[in-house]
């Protein structure tokens, strides 16, 4: 997909901004680094050497889940070497010795400079950070009632956003806004609302009888599409931002749910039951005909994320009461089965996923993987069964 | 608000005439119409470092106006008491139903909950007995109606199940159309499966959690 659609302005000024992360000044040395192995099924072996307490748990946490694996320097193909006194300074070598990292960060709390140097050393070793970026979620505080949280993408600094005492459900980000879109019960119907966390205010998006949930918007912001029941069965509509021009993209009495963009926000892809159980289908945004999505070596598929860069769907599979993440290229094909998980989103360098995961006695916990080694990484219990992570992109 | 109240209770009579009775066959009707937020949003104030204060104040719910809601829900003036005409959308019309407008009786139809094979929305043969149960006390007061809560077992991705749910629930209103009660009387919700009747995660829970609950509502 073309960067046009996330406008890099936003991800630079606004969330930096919020992290009050330092900005990043030129980075010393030269990347001499094969792209090709960064990206590949193993994870790259890095030394961290030097840092403590919070800090140094941070970074490893950070570059872990960016697909390194943490060993010792005689191991290693990297030796990130660095300290936090006053501030966070970091200096990246390759085994050659060659420096491809120095940096010093000064800006913004300890935990925060430590995720902007792990976004520098994933940069230098020719990938796109994400340590920086921002997730909410819902948790289920007692049961039947649960609230919208926003933290950082590692579960930290969670803030509850919501307080309905009722059940919430499916938060998605409007990309490029700090503003949310989420389903409650708030009023005595399933209902979506509009949340700006950047004034705290918050209205009713749709309000219609039945049923009104998995809001989804479009990448440019526009249209969001949602699964409303008010014609008699819950099926997939798309309206503009402002709640005008409601077209009914499906018609069908089996049931739809979880609709999700292309990043080019021509089609949506959803799951329905319209041929059986549940599978994937795409539909152009504008209206037109559902097409099966062929999924080869998966059944039940549910509640679908494209990638930003427009190559691959993440989703959830069930079979025996087991749930599982998977990935299938977006034309459709051969599924590959990454980890146990439902509900998978993927983060804006479409690499790492973020899922929940049934922890046993029907608690979830959120969790972080990343998909071209697979390794997974939860995050910190927060209250309650936390569910329904979506990723600020 | 009242005269809401004594709108629905008009309304629910006439609705009960024959010229309005649905076909068996037809399609179900769809839902009573919305009433939506049509409101944008707008670019958020650049926060400071770290900046989500003031978020709590999104427990309150405020229209665009910054005027609190929930107060007068399905009152406003998009539904006026304006007399109601065979054909009209009939009842509840302002939108998802308005729980101040009614008291519940969850006791009437306790022993009327309907179950379901898992991840299937179909009325099973066993449980019509059950339905017509519900149906001829909604004969026999024509001035009720009924609201039917949707649930699912956890066995299923949470989107899924709210669908689901609200399948089941949108069957139990058919099967009540089928037995001569108007649909515009039935309202549905799904609570996917948030609210399990039974804890425990084993087949025996699961099947009781599969269910369609019906709740009385009272004009107030």
């Amino acid at each position: 997909m073309s960067s046009g659609n996330f406008p890099p302005s936003f991800t630079r000024r606004q969330w930096l901004a919020l992290c009050g992360a330092a900005l990043p000044a030129a980075a010393l040395g030269q990347n001499r680094i094969d792209i090709e192995k960064f990206g590949g099924p193993a994870p790259i072996p890095l030394a961290v050497v030097g840092y403590s307490g919070e800090v140094n748990d941070a970074l490893r946490f950070d570059l872990e889940v960016a697909g390194c694996k943490m060993v010792g320097e005689s191991e290693a193909s990297f030796v990130l070497n660095g300290s936090n006194g006053a501030q966070v300074e970091g200096r990246l070598r390759d085994r050659a010795g060659t420096t491809l990292l120095g940096r010093a960060y000064n800006r913004g709390t300890p935990r925060q400079q430590a995720h902007a140097l792990a976004d520098d050393v994933i940069k230098a070793l020719g990938g796109q950070g994400i340590a920086q970026t921002r997730i909410a979620f819902k948790c289920e505080v007692t049961q039947g009632k649960s609230e919208i949280y926003v933290a950082d993408y590692d579960g930290h600094d969670a803030r509850k956003i919501t307080s309905d005492g009722a059940i919430v459900a499916a938060p998605t980000w409007i990309p490029g806004k700090l503003a949310l879109l989420y389903t409650s019960y708030r009023l005595g119907n399933p209902d979506i609302f509009v949340h700006d966390l950047g004034s705290g205010s918050r209205r009713p998006f749709s309000r219609r009888a039945g049923l009104n949930t998995s809001a989804a918007v479009s990448p440019d912001g526009q249209r969001v599409a949602m699964i409303l029941s008010k014609d008699g069965s819950p099926n997939l509509y798309v309206s503009r931002m402002d709640g005008s021009g409601l077209t009914r993209l499906t018609d069908n009495r089996q049931g739809d749910s979880s609709p999700c963009w292309s990043p080019d926000g021509d089609t949506i892809c959803f799951s329905s039951r319209t041929g059986g159980p549940s599978t994937l289908y795409t539909v152009p945004a504008s209206g037109g005909p559902a097409r099966r999505l062929r999924l080869v070596g998966a059944s039940n598929g549910t509640e679908p994320d494209w990638s930003p860069d427009g190559k691959t769907i993440v989703f959830t599979t069930q079979s025996g009461g087991r749930f599982e993440v998977c990935v299938v290229p977006a034309g459709g094909g051969e599924v590959t089965r990454l980890a146990p998980g439902e509900d998978p989103v993927w983060a804006p360098n479409s690499r790492t996923v973020i899922c929940a995961r049934r922890a046993g006695s029907g608690v979830r916990v959120l969790s972080l993987l990343d998909v071209p080694t697979r390794q997974t990484k939860d995050l910190p219990r927060l209250t309650g069964s936390c569910s329904q992570p979506t990723w600020a992109r | 608000m009242f005269a809401k109240a004594l709108t629905l209770t008009a309304a629910l009579a006439i609705a009960f005439t024959p010229g309005c009775r649905r076909k068996p066959k037809e399609p179900i009707t769809p839902l009573p119409s919305a009433r939506t937020g049509q409101q944008g949003i707008t670019n958020p104030r650049p926060g400071g470092p770290g900046d989500l204060s003031g978020t709590d104040a999104g427990r309150g719910l405020t229209d665009s106006s910054g005027r609190p809601i929930g107060s007068d829900l399905g009152a406003g003036g998009q539904n006026g008491a304006g007399g109601i005409k065979p054909g009209d959308n009939i009842g509840l019309d302002g939108g998802p139903l308005d729980r101040t407008q009614f008291n519940e009786d969850r006791a009437q139809f306790a022993a009327n909950v309907v179950y379901f094979d898992f991840d299937s929305a179909v009325i099973k043969t066993s449980e019509k007995s059950k339905l017509a149960g519900v149906a001829e006390h909604l004969k026999t007061n024509p001035n009720l109606a009924v609201e039917v809560e949707g649930h699912c077992d956890e066995r299923g991705t949470e989107e899924y199940n709210r669908s689901l749910g609200e399948r089941r629930a949108l069957a139990a209103r058919e099967e009540l159309a089928l037995l001569g009660i108007d649909p515009k009387r039935v309202y549905t919700i799904s609570y996917g499966e948030d609210r399990p009747a039974v804890d425990g995660h084993n087949e025996d829970a699961w099947s009781r959690n599969r269910r369609g609950e019906f709740v009385l509502l009272t004009p107030r």
